[in-house]
């Protein structure tokens, strides 16, 4: 079986110094090794901004699409081949702002895939313009005087959308991290996991310390009593935090997910099936026309 | 006897036109008549008028009639509209209900038949079109059985109560109309067809049909006329052979997932027209980057922006052959027939898989849409090639990536797919080196450029032009894409009648362009005249800019929504003939 260490390759990635994404790529090394893969066995599909290199920074498949696709090439990746585990992975851009309505309607189709969202809050790779995970007010090189739309909420937007797994976490807390990612991967279905990302060259408001003071830990004290399969319990949790509580906030067991719930289709991946109609097979479909 | 004629029903869109044409052409295969349909309808479900026309042959037809002899019309708008295309002698079969008159001047004849109320005595006024349909049947003296058993199967499943009522309103619609007629009528007698099975088909269904027979097993798309008939074929079937449809949130999408899919091992495809092609631009350009193996039907309609949706043109040819930013290798083909339409999908799979390219299967909704005969496809013919995928590969010693992206001498590299233990390797739309891996190195830049760009230069499809140039020395040789050729063929026949040395060729391979193929044909032609469904000559401009001949390349082009008829060719090819030279 293999370790993490065999999830690492020797591409330097070129992220500043002391940016969260590190150990968001440290989780997912480790993720995959505590749940058992070999490298061949796992797919990263990946976007477009600071956070869609990762793809390449892991010993496994890789696939670095275009700006705002990784949900819907992943899912295309997952239902051509159900036998590998796939996530897909990018920044708050990618997923919230041009990618926004393939990450609903992934949400809502239950492919399971695991999405991991490195959200910190401004565009890094282009050099500081606003997200829609900005703040109110937040002053960026394409909003001089702050911005003046309102934050989104991814939390609160899968959570109407009928999400199976919600997580969030924090990219200092490589811990709970680690086991959110691996407990999406079991997860039958869709997983979101937003993970708040620092970025320590643009983003000078949501800084580590910024985070550490201001988010609610469900896996401390402020989680005792709390029912992640409670979906409105969730919503209130996540309005009463402002969007700043981490750990599993919502999970849905029950629901099958999009592959265990097409018409036969089966266990085996599809890229492993044989494609050749019979004469027969072909006959039959031939004689609709007659 | 006659060898052909020309059947037309019209009426309110949702009010059985389609049904009635449904019934009354199965019936007519079953005889093995050659028929050719054409739909004439418009963007909306109930209301507007609609009309759908078939042309009836003993010999292989692929065009629209210039006219029409017999017209069923449900309304007076049915007549108003279609009667001027009727020719001296003509027939019309109309509801009594609506006290039906012929327009002025019309030598037609007018049966008033009371559909409406011999359907609503019977029960319920939806049969209607089997009323209409029966008279139109008995009219032409053909026998009555070979139609109950269409009625039979088009109504099996809801009960024989349902199908008895149904072939009892075909009954009365026959009786009523022979007994104003005074029997079948003798000039609309047709010749015995040759009995020999084919098969009828829509563009669409065939191209579904190649997409089951090439191992695809994967469809995303969005619904979009004129191509959502390939996704509802397809999830017919799909899920019987273990595959499926994802019907996604937009275009993007449907490309991109199967962009996905294709990397992962299956063979996917996505269809769409010209809006979801725009869409799709930056995705076709990530797999031409990647080289992804991608297959997308584009069935074009009126452009441009929502255009005329439900409308017949050829305009999205600059888009599939230009279409997304920086250079990448693509291959557009256009299919020229029901049958091309299934051979060509099967091909474009095994290009798309050999070359690691995208393949746009071209067609026009007139292809698309209507409904014609088609010979019996082989099942011999079926042919799978997944060029350098490898499936069974030695393990990678540690830190070293397979070279997907190799520097081969055809440019084309192995391919490997995730799951498989030796073949692990990054994509990236990112300029990148022979594993994969970004790189903005200068050499390597080239390298890979022209390693993509170098990987069709040697692509000629089968029958990439067709040809039927008779003559040593045309003097008119004319040149067309698609849903145009038997159209073309047609007015080539009349051409000939009237002495000229006429030849027609039908390009089927869009991009790259097959200009030695068509260069000694251009050369030996007095005129050549390039016939297209669009306002700007794409296809015409694509020849002058491969092969030259410019001075003696006309335009007959045709964009209000409506195909060629073949004495519009007739017509225009005498005039352009007499030109000559520029």
């Amino acid at each position: 079986m293999a370790t993490f260490k065999e999830f690492r390759n020797n591409v330097k990635p070129n992220w500043c110094p002391g940016c969260g994404d590190f150990s968001i790529q440290a989780a997912i090394q480790r993720a995959a090794a505590n749940v058992g893969l070999e490298p061949e066995q796992l797919a990263v599909i990946s976007g477009i901004g600071c956070s869609g290199r990762i793809s390449g920074y892991i010993n496994a498949y890789g696939l670095h699409g275009i700006h705002g696709r990784a949900l819907p090439i992943a899912q295309g990746v997952k239902l051509a081949n159900r036998e590998l585990t796939v996530i897909a992975s990018g920044g708050d851009g990618d997923g919230f702002a041009i990618g926004m309505g393939h990450t609903v309607h992934a949400i809502r189709r239950n492919v399971n895939v695991t999405y991991i969202v490195m959200d910190n809050q401004i565009y890094g790779l282009t050099k500081g313009q606003t997200s829609p995970r900005s703040a109110e007010g937040f002053k960026t090189k394409s909003t001089p005087e702050g911005s003046i739309e309102s934050v989104l909420s991814p939390l609160e937007i899968a959570l109407s959308a009928g999400a199976t797994f919600i997580a969030q976490s924090f990219s200092s807390d490589l811990k709970q991290l680690t086991a959110l990612i691996e407990a999406g991967i079991k997860h039958e279905g869709f997983s979101l996991i937003n993970v708040f990302s620092p970025c320590v060259t643009f983003n000078k408001v949501n800084t580590y310390d910024w985070f550490k003071e201001n988010i609610v830990n469900l896996d401390g004290e402020a989680g005792e009593g709390y029912d992640s399969s409670n979906r409105l319990a969730a919503m209130t949790k996540v309005m009463e935090t402002n969007g700043l509580v981490t750990g599993l906030i919502y999970q849905d067991t029950k629901r099958r997910s999009y592959e265990n719930l097409i018409s036969g289709f089966q266990e085996q991946g599809l890229a492993n099936q044989d494609i050749k109609l019979s004469r027969e097979e072909f006959e039959k479909l031939a004689a609709d026309f007659v | 006897m006659i060898s052909q004629l020309s059947w037309k029903i019209g009426g309110q869109q949702g009010e059985g036109v389609e049904s009635t044409d449904r019934i009354f052409s199965t019936a007519l295969n079953r005889l093995g008549y050659y028929l050719y349909g054409y739909r004439h309808f418009s963007s909306r479900i109930k209301g507007g008028h609609t009309n759908n026309k078939i042309r009836i042959s003993t010999q292989p037809i692929r065009a629209i009639s210039d006219d029409l002899d017999i017209l069923v019309a449900f309304d007076q708008e049915s007549i108003d509209l279609n009667a001027p295309e009727l020719r001296p002698g003509g027939v019309v079969v109309a509801d009594a209900k609506f006290k039906p008159v012929l327009p002025e001047g019309s030598d037609a004849r007018l049966f008033a038949v009371p559909i409406t109320a011999i359907a609503e005595e019977l029960g319920t006024s939806l049969m209607k079109n089997m009323v209409a349909s029966g008279a139109s049947w008995a009219l032409l003296g053909l026998p009555i059985e070979v139609f109950n058993q269409a009625v039979e199967e088009e109504f099996g499943r809801k009960g024989p109560a349902i199908v008895e009522k149904n072939v009892e309103a075909v009954k009365r619609g026959a009786e009523f109309v022979l007994e104003q007629a005074g029997g079948p009528l003798e000039e609309f007698a047709l010749e015995p067809a040759d009995g020999k099975q084919k098969m009828f088909m829509i563009g669409n269904e065939a191209i579904g049909l190649g997409t089951v027979a090439a191992g695809c097993r994967l469809m995303s798309a969005y619904p979009i006329t004129p191509a959502s008939e390939i996704m509802e074929y397809l999830i017919k079937k799909l899920p019987k052979l273990g595959g499926t449809v994802v019907q996604t949130e937009d275009e993007i999408a449907a490309v991109t997932m199967a962009i996905g899919a294709n990397y992962a091992g299956v063979r996917t495809m996505t269809a769409s027209a010209g809006p979801g092609l725009s869409l799709m631009m930056e995705a076709i350009g990530l797999a031409g980057m990647t080289e992804q193996p991608l297959v997308i039907v584009d069935t074009q309609r009126g452009g441009p922006s929502t255009g005329l949706p439900t409308k017949q043109e050829q305009s999205d040819l600059n888009a599939m052959v230009y279409g997304t930013h920086g250079e990448i290798p693509k291959v557009v083909i256009a299919p020229a027939s029901i049958e091309d339409c299934f051979y060509d999908t099967i091909e474009a799979f095994n290009i798309a898989e050999e070359y690691q390219v995208p393949v746009i299967i071209m067609t026009d909704l007139q292809l698309s849409l209507g409904k014609q005969s088609c010979e019996k496809l082989d099942y011999d013919r079926i042919e799978i090639r997944r060029g350098k995928l490898q499936r069974e590969l030695p393990e990678l010693e540690p830190n070293v990536l397979f070279k997907r992206y190799e520097l081969t001498e055809d440019g084309v590299s192995p391919r490997s797919i995730p799951g498989d233990k030796g073949g692990l390797h990054h994509v990236t739309g990112v300029e990148h080196d022979e594993t994969g891996r970004p790189s903005e190195n200068a050499l390597n830049r080239k390298q890979m450029m022209d390693k993509r760009l170098g990987k069709l230069n040697n692509l000629l499809i089968p029958e990439a032009i067709r040809v039927d140039v008779p003559h040593e020395k045309p003097e008119v040789l004319i040149i067309g894409m698609g849903s145009t050729g038997g159209t073309i063929d047609e007015a080539r026949v009349r051409l000939e009648q009237g002495g000229m040395r006429t030849g027609h060729i039908q390009v089927r391979q869009i991009h790259p362009f097959p200009t030695e193929s068509l260069k000694p044909y251009l050369d030996a032609a007095e005129t050549v005249i390039v016939l297209e469904n669009n306002a700007t000559a794409q296809l015409a401009s694509q020849i002058k800019l491969h092969c030259g001949f410019a001075d003696k390349i006309r335009n007959l082009l045709k964009y209000d929504g409506n195909p060629f008829l073949p004495s519009e060719v007739y017509e225009a090819s005498k005039e352009m003939s007499k030109v000559g030279h520029i």
